[in-house]
Order: structure tokens, then sequence, then C-alpha cells
């Protein structure tokens, strides 16, 4: 067993299949990183070579930042992502702390329930969800496209999270009990930090497809105002034309918040459980 | 005073009845031990204490107020767990007076027990270690620690040597009976190792199945239980029985014989085939075959016994015990 972990052959094998996925994961952010500081005639003559003085090109970034209002649509983004994965993770991990924790009728029913939304897909209620928010006048609101990633976020929350608070020790949370916590205390202050990396896992989950969803966006909030950076860089591609500086500049500017969100979050997955409160 | 009492208390967990009718005293200043086998219900009885499980049905008062609504922190009482469970995201420090900090203690209380507790404990070095810096016997004291500061009414203990290693288990246990000594404060204390019940308690409770079987102080037990069960698992080596058919013709009756109580005598009434000789030193351990039933006699001193050596036993006077077969107890 231990010989064949250090095995310098295994070693190597390992570390060659893992360096061949990561090329094979990172070249298209390559290419489309590369060909958007190049100018239209070089992307196609030569798509994988590197920009050179000559086929050096800021054009695609500079229709980006004249056309629509980027920031905004960044702006929007943002706090759609944020706010959404916030609230994911309080509901979520309240309601998995109450399902696991507590023994009350219909436990094992609102589980089940609350599990059910991860076999169907919310999509399928994208009519419903619009009239809905005709109704109480949503439309166009960023509170719109919150509450629906809430709500689509929420099932795999409860059921990742619920099943790593059944392992929080008991004895911590009655030690907590017993020294006169309430039970606020007790979830806020012992039982998330010691699930933290589960939140994390969740989180990643979740934001990605928040991040990148161009559904909603268009259906709940088309505006100007509410534009997401996914469905404004859509103006850049039309049925005819493309703008192809201007979709990859847009496209390499919308990497860099996800990939500092998820650098936040991976942290909190590889620091692991602070060890050493039982056993 | 009573430090708790415990009248006509039963738990079931939906159709599983783990505490039956229990009915318990317990004086200021003792220290009780509750010992079983595993899953007897031993925890759920602590817990039902504690406060962190309701009761079915029953009633529990603590220093002669009813507490059946009261929650844990109310009750005056201090719990000890077998996994430690300190908080990881406080220090040693922080640990000990976080209960105190609730009640809403003054800072100058707050230190001043803490003082004391670290003192008793030696614990000085540690106060700004973080729970994961500390070695397992250390976790334990701190969680001792905790538990002496709220100066409560009943100390809780469910097992809180069990994860500990034997050496580091003699030095604890020795300084809980300290500490009882020091405190004089009443203590139930939660084990299966009835050495370690024997050693502490002025008052065993033995449980089996959720019921009470016998309550006494160790030696009254030891020296007259109830019925086979108490017997059999208090003592080391444990009880031997047999038919006792074996040693008088036609006796129906169970026949109880404590390992020191067998003799050696050439004109004894049972002969044995030695199977294995444990030397201890001081005593030693010969565990033989009578028929089909294995016995242990427990020789003090060296002896030299090969395994297959033919042997007589006798019984010391008076040392025998009889049990009908349900088990109960028979006195001549
Ligand atoms: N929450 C619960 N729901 C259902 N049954 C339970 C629950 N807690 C305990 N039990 C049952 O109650 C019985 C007694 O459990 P308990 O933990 O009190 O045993 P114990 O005497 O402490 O055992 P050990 O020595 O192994 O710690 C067991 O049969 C257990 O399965
Ligand atoms: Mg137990």
């Amino acid at each position: 067993m231990h010989k064949a972990r250090t095995n310098p052959f295994n070693t190597a094998a390992m570390h060659g299949a893992l360096i061949l996925y990561t090329l094979i994961a990172l070249f298209p952010v390559f290419v489309i990183l590369i060909n958007s500081f190049k100018t239209r005639k070089a992307i196609f003559r030569e798509p994988l070579a590197l920009p050179s003085a000559d086929s050096f090109s800021m054009v695609g970034y500079q229709t980006v930042m004249k056309q629509g209002d980027f920031f905004l649509y960044f702006q929007n983004s943002m706090i759609v992502t944020v706010a959404s994965l916030f609230l994911v993770l309080l509901f979520g991990a309240m309601a998995a702390f109450a399902l696991s924790e507590y023994r009350f009728k219909g436990n094992m029913l609102m589980g089940l329930y609350l599990a059910l939304g991860i076999m169907i897909p919310i999509r399928i209620g994208t009519v419903a969800i619009l009239e809905m928010m005709v109704a109480s006048g949503l439309v166009n609101t960023l509170t719109a496209l919150i509450l629906v990633y809430t709500a689509q976020g929420l099932p795999l929350a409860v059921f990742i999270l619920s099943e790593f608070m059944r392992q929080v020790s008991d004895d911590l949370k009655n030690a907590g009990r017993i020294d006169g916590l309430s039970e606020y205390t007790i979830f806020f202050r012992l039982v998330l930090p010691l699930v933290r990396p589960a939140m994390a896992t969740v989180a990643v989950f979740n934001m990605i497809p928040i991040w990148n969803d161009l559904w909603f966006p268009l259906i709940l909030a088309p505006s100007e105002e509410t534009k997401t950076l996914t469905l404004g860089s859509q103006v850049f591609i039309g049925q005819f034309v493309t703008d192809w500086n201007a979709v990859l500049s847009a496209l390499s500017m919308a990497i860099l918040p996800v990939l500092i969100l998820y650098v936040i979050f991976s942290r909190q997955l590889i620091r692991g459980i602070t060890s050493g409160a039982v056993k | 005073m009573t430090a708790l009492t415990l009248s006509n208390v039963n738990k079931s967990f939906g159709a599983v009845h783990v505490l039956k009718d229990i009915n318990l005293e317990v004086e200021d200043g003792e220290f009780v031990v509750f010992v079983g086998p595993s899953g007897c219900g031993k925890s759920t009885l602590l817990r039902v204490i504690a406060g962190l499980e309701d009761v079915s049905s029953g009633e529990v008062r603590i220093g002669g107020e009813v507490v059946n609504t009261t929650p844990p922190s109310k009750r005056g009482i201090a719990m000890v767990f077998q996994s430690y469970a300190l908080y990881p995201h406080l220090n040693v420090r922080k640990n000990m007076s976080l209960a105190l900090k609730q009640e809403r203690q003054s800072k100058e209380v707050i230190e001043q027990r803490v003082a004391e507790a670290t003192r008793m404990l030696n614990l000085e070095d540690y106060l700004d270690r973080y729970p994961s810096e500390l070695s397992g016997g250390q976790r334990q004291r701190v969680a001792i620690g905790r538990a002496i500061v709220r100066h409560p009414k009943l100390f809780l203990f469910d097992e809180p040597l069990s994860n500990l290693d034997a050496a580091l288990r003699m030095n604890t246990r020795l300084e809980i009976a300290n500490l009882h000594q020091q405190l004089k404060t009443s203590m139930i204390y939660v084990t299966h190792d009835q050495s370690e019940a024997m050693t502490l308690a002025d008052k065993i409770v033995v449980l089996k199945a959720g019921r009470i079987e016998q309550v006494g102080s160790p030696m009254e037990l030891y020296n007259n239980p109830a019925n086979k069960f108490v017997a059999g698992f208090l003592g080391s080596p444990a009880m031997n029985f047999l038919p006792a058919g074996l040693v008088s013709e036609g006796d129906e009756r169970t026949l109880g014989v404590r390992p020191e109580d067998l003799v050696l005598a050439g004109d004894g009434p049972l002969k044995v085939t030695v199977q294995h000789v444990e030397q201890l030193g001081g005593d030693t351990n010969v565990i033989a075959r009578i028929d089909d039933h294995q016995i242990t006699a427990r020789l003090f001193g060296q002896h030299v016994v090969q395994a297959g050596t033919e042997l007589s036993f006798g019984i010391a006077d008076g040392k025998s015990f009889y049990f009908d077969k349900d088990g109960a107890r028979l006195r001549a």
C-alpha cells in the first residue's frame, strides 16, 4: 500500500494525468484570453498564435467599454450572484440545522419535500414565475432574479448541508446548551464554522450557474438597468455579424469576478475544520 | 438534603422504551456511579438529568426543586462529555469562562473562578491555547475545568476517561477523586468500566436494559449482590457460575464463586483440568475446565502450574452464592 504510493512511476503518472487534465480544462480559457488582445483579422488567421506587436489590439475592450453600460452589468451580476448565494447559504443552513437537529412531526416529509427541487428543474416553471413576477411588479428588478436563484439553489443546499450537520458532534451542541447558549448562538457560532467546507462547496456549485445564466435575466429582467453581464454580452452576438473582439473581451472580463469568488470559497474548502473540538 | 431525586422516570424514543421506572436518590456530596453494559441507557439517564432530553413521565428534582421543564443551563448542573466537546474557536480561558459570561457574572468573579479551576487542574500554562493545540488528557482537564467554574450543585460525567490511554486514565481518575474530596459536591459518573466504578463510587447504580438492578456501596454490591447480573458484572476476573450439582449431587441451583474464593484443596469437590495460566506477579490466574464449564481461580502469590494438570479446588467458607434459573439470588 504505502510503497505503491511513493513509487516514483505512479507519482509521475498521477501528475501527468493531472497536468494533462489541467491543460485541457484551461485551453479554451487561454484561447479566449489571447484572442481578446488581437485584431479581428489575426483572430481568424491564426487563432492559436499569441498576440504579437503586429496583431496586438485592444479594440475589443474599447468596444465593450463604449457600448452599453458595462460596469452596470458587471455590478448587476455581482449583486445578483452574491445576494443569491448569501440567501441560499443562510436559509439552506438554517433549514438543514432544523431538519438534522430537531425531532418533530413530519421531519422526514419536510426533508423530502425540500429535496424534491433537486430533481425538478426550475425552468419548467418559467411561465408561472413570470406571471407571478408581473403580478407582484417585480419584473425588471434584480430582486426577481435573486428570488428565483435562491429558490433554485435551496434544495441542493439543504440536502448537502443537513447531511454534514448530522455529523457535527452532539456533545458539542449539548455542551453549548448546558453553558446557556441560545439555539441561534449554537447554530451560528458552533455549527456553522464546523460545516464551513460544506458551505463553500454549496457556494461554488451555485455560483457558476447563477453567474452564467442567460435564461432568467432575459425573461425576467431584460431592461437596460438590470441587465447582467451574460445578457449584456449578447449585444455583440448578432444573427449575421458577431463582433468577436468584443465578445472575447467581455468573456475575459467576466471570468475575473468568478475567479475571485472561487478563490475565496476554495480557501475555505482547503482550510477545513478546525480540529481538536472533539476527540 | 438530597441533591437529586428521580421518581418513576420513564423515557421512550418513539416505540423504544429506554428508561423504565427509574427511582433514585443522590445525597449531597455523594459520588454516584452508573454502570451497566453498552446500550443500557446510562447516557440517556444522564441526559435526562441534565435536561437535554425530556422525560416521558416521572419527576426529576435537583436540590429539592422539580426541574422537569427547566432548561439545562438553569438546572445548576455541569456536564463533562466523553468527547470533551470543547469549543474549537475559543481558547482555554474562554472555553472555561463562556458559561459564566452567559450567566452575566462580573469580570472579577469570572477571573477568580477560572484561576481557581486552573490551579486545581494545573492548566496555568495552557490558558491561551486553542483546543486543537492540546493533548487528549489536557483537553479532558479543560472540559472538567469548564464544569468546575460554574460551581454547580451537581456534576455529571459521561464516560470522561474512555478516550484516554490506560496510564492517563489512572491519573485522571485520581484527579477526579481528589476533586470530589476538595469540592464536596455531588457527582454522577457514568462508566462501563467496573474498576472505575469500584474505585470512585460512594454508591454504585447498576443498570441493565433501562432498569436499575441494584443500588449500594461498592462493597455491598460486591459482597451481597442482589442477582446474578450484578454478581457477574462487578469484580475482575468475573464471578464463576457453575451448576451447583457439581458440588452437591442433585442441586438444581446455579452456584456463583468469585475467583479469589476458590482455594486449592486436595480433597476439594471441584476437580478441574488446567487450560491456561496467567502469571501477574502478585497473583496467578488459573483458567481451567470442569466438564463443559470454564472457571477462573485467582491464587495469591506466584504458582507454577502446567497446562493440562489436574487440580482440586474447594470453596472458602460462606463464599458461595446461589441463584435460581432466572438469575435471582437465593439466600440459603
Ligand atoms: N435519540 C435516540 N433515538 C432512539 N433511540 C435512542 C436514542 N438515543 C439512545 N437511544 C437508544 O437508547 C438506548 C440507550 O442508549 P444510551 O446511549 O443511553 O446507552 P449507554 O448505556 O450510554 O451505552 P454506552 O455505554 O454504549 O454509551 C440504546 O438502545 C439506544 O439505541
Ligand atoms: Mg453512553
